[in-house]
This record gives C-alpha cells, sequence and structure tokens, in this order.
C-alpha cells in the first residue's frame, strides 16, 4: 500500500470537508489521527469520533495504521459522531450501583413507600433478609467484576444507552424489591427446603458466573493480538464451555431463576425471562461470531442452554 | 393510536404489503393479493352493517353490538398471519381496545364514542387494504393513494378520541369491579391494579399521538408532495 501522507476528513452525512491534515506521519494509527482531528473540534473528544473509509462502511478501529489502509497518497476519511460517551466502567458503576440501592431503599422500608405503620419496620420472614443479602451480594460482585477482571475492547457507549441501561436496571431493582419487602409478602411455597435449594443454586451460579469471568479474562492477557476461543480449564465450573459458547450467560441465568424460586416473586421471574431473552440474543451473535473465525471450533457447543439453545 | 394510522412503513405495523426490493414470487404475490381482497372485505362488512343498522335504528346508539363479530373476525384475521414480532403496535392497541377495553366492560358498548372509533378504523382499513391489493397488481388508482394520506388528517385525532374516550369511560366500571386486577397478598407475591394500568395507556398517547399524526404528514409529504413541485414558482 502507499504511503499517505495527507489525510481529509470529510462528514459523513453532508461530505463537506472538515478538516485536511497534512504531514502525517504514515506509521499514525487512527488513534493518533482522532487526537489530531480533536485539536481542530474540541467537542469532539476522540471517543465520540467515528472515522471510515467510506460513508456507510464499518469504523476504523483505533489501532489500525494508516499505511495499512488502501489508501493512496491523500487518505479520505468520513466523520460520523457518535454523541457523548461515557466509559464502560463508569456505566456499569451506574447500573450496579443504582440497582443495589434502590432494592435497599425497599429492604429497608423507608417511608412513604408502604404503608406508615410499616416505615422502617423490617420484615419477620427469614427469605426477606436472605434474599437482599443474595441481591446485594450480586451486584457487588459485578461491581467487583468491573474494576478488576474485566477487560474491555471499546472504550467507551453513548449516553443515550447509559440512560435506558440504568432505567432497566433501577426500574426493575425497585419493581422486584417493592413486592418482595412488602409487609403482606408470602414465604415460598414450601418453606424453608425450597429456599435452601435455591440458594446452593445461587451460591453454584454466582460462583460459575465468576470463574467464567475470569476465564474470559484470561484469553485477553496479551493484549487482543491473538485470538483464542475459551476451553475448559481445571475449574471444573468451567466444563460447562464444552456445551455452550457462553456460560456466563447460563451461570447468569441459572442466578436468577435460583432467586426467583428462593423468593417465589412473580416479578423476578419477569425479570429474568428478560433477561434471558436479551442474553439469548448476544449468545446467539456470540456464538455465531466464534464459529466463523474459528474453522475448528467445537460443533457440539450451543450458544446458551446445553443441547437445545 | 389505532386510528388511521395509514401508510407507515414501519414493519411493526404487521402490514402484509411487500416492501422489499425484489417482490415476491407469483404464489406469494397471489396469496398477498387474496389476504388484502379478504380484509378489505372484511371491514366492509363492518362498514355495510353500521349503516344498515343505523338505517334500521334510526339512531347512532347501541351499534357496537350489530358489528361486533364481525369486529372480531377481522382482528384475529388481522393478527394471524403477521408474525408474532411484526404485529406491531397497531394491531395490538386495536385488539387492546376491542378485546381488553369494549368487549370486558359491558357498560361502554353503547357509548358513542366506541361508534367513533370503529368508523375512523372501518374507513381507514378499508381504504388501506384495498391501496396494498391494487399496489400488489400494480394498478394504483390515484385516488385510492390520495384518499390513504389525506383522509388520516381527520380520521386520526377522530380514532383516538373515540379511543380515549372509550377507555375513560370504562374506569369507573375498572375501579369499582376490580376487572383484571391481582391484590397482595397472593402465593406469587404479585399485583395489578387495570385501573391504574388503563391510565397509564391513556397518558401514553400523549407522546405517541403526535409522534404517529406527524411521521404521517411527512410521508404524505414525499408520496403526495411531488405533485406540488410543479407548481412551486421560484
Amino acid at each position: 500500500f502507499s504511503r499517505a501522507a495527507f489525510v481529509e476528513v470529510l462528514d459523513a452525512t453532508t461530505k463537506e470537508q472538515l478538516c485536511f491534515l497534512d504531514k502525517v506521519d504514515p506509521h499514525s494509527t487512527i488513534g493518533d489521527i482522532k487526537s489530531l482531528f480533536y485539536k481542530s473540534y474540541p467537542q469532539w473528544y476522540p471517543a465520540r469520533q467515528a472515522l471510515r473509509l467510506d460513508t456507510r462502511g464499518k469504523s476504523l478501529r483505533d489501532d489500525e495504521i494508516l499505511q495499512n489502509l488502501p489508501v493512496g497518497t491523500t487518505a479520505t476519511m468520513y466523520f460520523k459522531d457518535l454523541g457523548p460517551q461515557l466509559g464502560w466502567t463508569t456505566v456499569f458503576f451506574a447500573e450496579y450501583i443504582g440497582a443495589l440501592l434502590t432494592y435497599l431503599v425497599f429492604f429497608f422500608r423507608v417511608p412513604y413507600i408502604y404503608s406508615h405503620t410499616y416505615a422502617l419496620t423490617s420484615s419477620p420472614h427469614p427469605v426477606v433478609t436472605l434474599a437482599c443479602v443474595c441481591h446485594t451480594f450480586h451486584y457487588v460482585k459485578r461491581l467487583m467484576e468491573t474494576i478488576f477482571v474485566h477487560r474491555f475492547s471499546h472504550g467507551t457507549m453513548p449516553l443515550r444507552t447509559i440512560v435506558k441501561n440504568c432505567a432497566y436496571y433501577w426500574g426493575f431493582s425497585a419493581w422486584l424489591a417493592y413486592y418482595i419487602n412488602h409487609p403482606l409478602y408470602t414465604p415460598p411455597s414450601y418453606g424453608e427446603l425450597q429456599v435452601k435449594y435455591a440458594l446452593f443454586t445461587f451460591a453454584m451460579c454466582e460462583i460459575g458466573n465468576l470463574s467464567i469471568h475470569m476465564s474470559l479474562s484470561n484469553l485477553r492477557t496479551d493484549g487482543f493480538r491473538v485470538r483464542r476461543f475459551p476451553t475448559p480449564t481445571k475449574n471444573p465450573f468451567t466444563w460447562l464451555f464444552f456445551f455452550v459458547s457462553c456460560p456466563n450467560y447460563t451461570y447468569e441465568v441459572g442466578a436468577w431463576l435460583s432467586f426467583t424460586v428462593m423468593t417465589q416473586c412473580l416479578p423476578v421471574a419477569i425479570y429474568t425471562l428478560f433477561g434471558f431473552i436479551q442474553m439469548t440474543i448476544w449468545a446467539k451473535v456470540k456464538h455465531r461470531a466464534y464459529i466463523r473465525e474459528f474453522k475448528d471450533y467445537p460443533s457440539v457447543r450451543t450458544a446458551i442452554i446445553p443441547l437445545i439453545l | 393510536m389505532s386510528a388511521a394510522a395509514q401508510g407507515t412503513s414501519k414493519a411493526a405495523h404487521g402490514d402484509v404489503a411487500p416492501k422489499k426490493k425484489k417482490g415476491p414470487g407469483a404464489l406469494a404475490t397471489a396469496y398477498l393479493v387474496i389476504y388484502n381482497v379478504v380484509m378489505t372485505a372484511g371491514w366492509l362488512v363492518i362498514a355495510v352493517g353500521l349503516v344498515r343498522a343505523y338505517l334500521a335504528r334510526g339512531s347512532y346508539h347501541g351499534l357496537y353490538y350489530s358489528i361486533e363479530k364481525p369486529l372480531n373476525l377481522v382482528l384475529i384475521s388481522g393478527i394471524v398471519p403477521s408474525s408474532v414480532v411484526l404485529t406491531g403496535f397497531q394491531v395490538m392497541s386495536r385488539v387492546f381496545l376491542t378485546w381488553a377495553v369494549t368487549h370486558s366492560v359491558r357498560e361502554v358498548q353503547s357509548e358513542d364514542s366506541v361508534l367513533l372509533f370503529v368508523t375512523a378504523w372501518t374507513v381507514t382499513e378499508i381504504i388501506r387494504y384495498s391501496f396494498y391489493t391494487f399496489s400488489l397488481l400494480n394498478h394504483l388508482p390515484y385516488l385510492i393513494k390520495w384518499a390513504r394520506y389525506t383522509f388520516f388528517i381527520v380520521l386520526y385525532p377522530m380514532g383516538v378520541s373515540g379511543e380515549l374516550l372509550t377507555i375513560y369511560a370504562a374506569l369507573p366500571y375498572v375501579q369499582k369491579t376490580g376487572l383484571y386486577s391481582v391484590t397482595l397478598p397472593n402465593k406469587y407475591n404479585f399485583s395489578f391494579d387495570y385501573y391504574s394500568f388503563l391510565i397509564l395507556v391513556m397518558i401514553s398517547y400523549i407522546p405517541l399521538f403526535p409522534q404517529l399524526y406527524f411521521h404521517m404528514m411527512r410521508q404524505r409529504k414525499k408520496v403526495l408532495g411531488h405533485t406540488d413541485d410543479y407548481s412551486k414558482v421560484e
């Protein structure tokens, strides 16, 4: 490919020239170009820039090198504003802390939620306290993973998405917490036995989910260059990889199913269903991506439910 | 939102006119033509039923009863061929208004507001389904196209008014009888207040109706607009 020394940036919709960069080092990355563009347009920080070689094509990755692109001496790129962006860490924090705290508001029966005779009282049922512990643990675990385990491939997410996601997490958390902590809450039909079994499966699924997250994180230790698909390790919880592409989602659904059984609460079941649908969609996409990328991908694997889905 | 939301090209409206460039094969076209003719006929039956009942009774009162059965049939036929996903907003809201409100609350069935939205839907759908039929046969009279993209200006607000008035009329009965409502305590720790739900539905018309209405306006400009361009003076 030729050595581009000039870069021209056009608006993807109007095609007008936004910027012309000269004396650009052919070894620069797209990230460098974005930084240069940012100097002329300080309102568009690099994370909200999408640069493409044609108006409708895929956006160029930040680590791509200018001289490796199929361009002439002057590289023409199209710019699209992705809108305000937030870092993934910020997003997850907002979602998870919101969900966690919202639930606690109902657990502690903050005044004006339930009838005033019950304000700031606690439920006589042990399962209600247990449910609060499990719910809180679930989100604390997610927060810890966000800080220590996950490695994100894209830096940011659009602002609109975070508003939508927070509404989802906080809204559902409030909805199911309202019923579980309600003064008229009815404990599970099969009593302590039901709660104990559900607690056990909940714990197994949480550990399972964590194990998968850690093994996925270990796949990325060499900075995204070598691509491998996840495989079972010595940890028995990762053996679900024999059967599914996304066992983290499988375990997540399992945890919420357990929580449903533990609380015997229909809103929790509905939340689990919604989550299941969304995660199945994600799992199917990931599954297809694995199959396309790796010729030796195990054919026995399904996306999220062994042998079925 | 069910009234006169004609011509929206959103797949969510579950309409069966082909939109892809390639177009369906001969068999699929034949099926679609038959389907659209049947739907046109169905709504015509309702229209005729309304007119006959009015002439027989001499008043607008209680005309719902004379077309209750064909209306249900037509609504079911409207749902069945559309896939679960594509059966959009419009079909669902029609079904909701007919079965979950009008049919479920006997007391509102003699309300004039019911006649208002049934009439609006009837006229809309006859035009819409004949539009699809003619489009499929590649013989679309300009009158039908014009009607489809013009009548909604009146029919849409008319239908929405009828729908809102009907829901509003049903409210006291729903509250009194606790229709479709579940209270605590119960085994599944769930509750649902249909009365509050209906109020929420009414509120949702506020953001949704203008959006759909102005979308139709824009569609109208696009589809019919070119005839105006020739008369523009620069």
